[in-house]
């Protein structure tokens, strides 16, 4: 059912002549917000060719090599987020594996954990891989650079535990009967997780995990303000400080990072929509966890 | 050690700072959230496309890139004001996004017979949402709401990084790198710093949450 089924009635003659005031009310309103912006841009010269010029004509002389600088980025930031990504899950999944299968006490440790790096925001905790991993282990030496691993690894330290959580509810949602049906058929413990319960609970949490992938993309971009690894916006962070035009730069990044972003988030939409077919009541409860993560 | 009790007040007073950002952010998108959330479900087209528009652009936009829209973005169109405003600003428009869809989310759980009940005894569209629908959605919303605003506060340390200055997350940047400290203590420091907001506000979060959860 969508929203405006439940809000209204189809309008009646009033209510569509109401309508038609407030749209043209609103419409007029947009625009002139629009005029408004305009007029302040080109009054600003913002619309000039020195401005747009590298970003839009392949006639200008630096088009060529800024793009090659943002394609570069761009491959960086997919280069971490992909990484941080599949560190995450393999991670994750570890500690879910742990706190769905250890004791009571066993299990507080790792609760302990799950909650502190929660709570703590990820530019913190890439900016303590970026200063505090130096001063005890020798990172100079890593393949790839030590800051695509300072941002990996800060990005991993949050997200792992945002999977660990996000399995956990996948496993839990699996009806109680799967468990015990491998149990009665003589698994152990570890082979019905393994071969029963988590290539299901994988499935289900399928859009949680690409709605994650948007999160990560996003926070990769958080080491252009605490490190040195010149990803998407550090290098439209470059460019424009170059080429003097941060209005046109950062909205040429924006779009990119749009353009990514929401084709997944339809994907994940999609998947979710596919899966909610299959199996009714699963999807629902792990999708919770992903959109509160919010960051 | 010494780096935490030698510098509480500091921690302190970016601590408050970080506290301050959050609130005004917090004010500002929940009023803005609620607004967008009414334009994306209103019957006025244009009030929708707006909201639609709003929601796609800054739900899948980095806070950075918002935050160097406001800070270098503006200025060369004329618009100058302090870090600070800038980042709050930056911050209220990020987060006003997460807030319309965790409104919309929940005007969409509200049954149907509610609505229904409320336009058949002659509320119009705006009474309806005003007195029916939002009333039993807010409470639906808390625990998502309560999630986007606790992810807000954590955000706040991406405007401090920025370079507003003066909060929890900078107050350790200056703590270690101009002022010698070591990092370790420091950043200790600044995390427990957060988490004293973020876990109490998680646990009470959970305990509204199960409040609510028996309304329906």
């Amino acid at each position: 059912m969508t929203t405006e089924a439940v809000l209204y009635d189809e309008p009646g003659p009033k209510a569509r002549r109401r309508i038609r005031i407030w749209t043209i009310v609103a419409g007029a309103a947009i625009v002139a917000l629009l005029v408004v912006a305009v007029r302040r841009l080109a009054e600003r010269d913002q619309f000039s060719m020195e401005k747009w010029g590298p970003l839009i004509s392949p006639a200008n002389e630096d088009f060529a090599s800024v793009w090659r600088v943002i394609g570069e980025g761009l491959g960086n930031t997919i280069r971490a987020a992909v990484l941080a990504m599949l560190l995450s899950v393999v991670i994750g999944t570890i500690i879910a594996i742990g706190r769905l299968s250890l004791g009571r006490t066993g299990r507080i440790p790792l609760v302990g954990l799950v909650e502190f790096l929660r709570g703590v925001p990820v530019v913190v905790t890439i900016y303590f891989t970026s200063r505090v991993l130096p001063d005890f282990v020798e990172t100079s030496g890593w393949i790839g650079g030590e800051q695509l691993w300072f941002l990996v690894i800060g990005l991993t330290l949050y997200n792992s535990v945002i999977f660990a959580e996000i399995v956990r509810a996948g496993v839990l949602s699996l009806p109680s009967g799967q468990r015990e049906a491998a149990l009665a058929i003589g698994l152990t413990n570890a082979q019905t997780m393994r071969s029963v319960l988590l290539p299901q609970a994988f499935r289900i949490m399928l859009p949680a995990i690409i709605s994650q992938l948007v999160v990560v993309l996003k926070d990769t971009s958080l080491i252009a303000v605490v490190g040195n690894y010149e990803e998407l916006v550090g290098a439209g962070e470059r460019l424009y400080i170059i080429l003097g035009n941060p209005i046109q730069m950062f909205t040429v990044i924006a779009v990119i990072y749009i353009a990514i972003n929401y084709t997944l988030g339809r994907f994940a939409q999609f998947l979710e929509h596919r899966l909610s077919r299959s199996s009714k009541s699963a999807a629902v409860r792990v999708e919770q966890e992903a959109t509160t993560a919010g960051a | 050690m010494d780096a935490i009790t030698e510098n509480l007040d500091a921690f302190w007073s970016g601590f408050l700072t970080s506290l301050g950002i959050c609130l005004w952010a917090m004010v500002g998108s929940l009023f803005l959230g609620t607004v967008l959330a009414g334009c994306r479900v209103s019957p006025v087209p244009p009030l929708r496309a707006f909201g639609t528009w709003w929601v796609t652009t800054f739900r899948n936009t980095p806070l950075t890139v918002v935050l160097f829209f406001f800070a270098f973005g503006l200025p060369a169109i004329g618009i100058n004001a302090s870090f600070y405003f800038f980042g709050v600003s930056g911050l209220v428009v990020y987060t006003s996004a997460f807030v319309c869809e965790a409104i919309r989310s929940g005007i969409n759980s509200v049954s149907a017979g509610q609505a229904e009940a409320a336009r058949s005894i002659g509320l119009t569209f705006g009474q309806s949402l005003t007195l029916v629908v939002l009333p039993q959605a807010l409470r639906t919303v808390v625990p998502p709401l309560g999630s986007v605003i606790i992810a807000m506060f954590k955000n706040s340390a991406v405007v401090g990084a920025f370079g507003v200055g003066g909060d929890l997350f900078s107050t350790g940047a200056t703590l270690t790198s101009a002022q010698g400290y070591a990092n370790l203590p420091v950043i200790t420091g600044v995390a427990i710093g957060y988490l004293a907001i973020t876990l109490p506000a998680g646990a009470i979060l959970q305990v509204i949450e199960r409040r609510v959860a028996i309304s329906r």
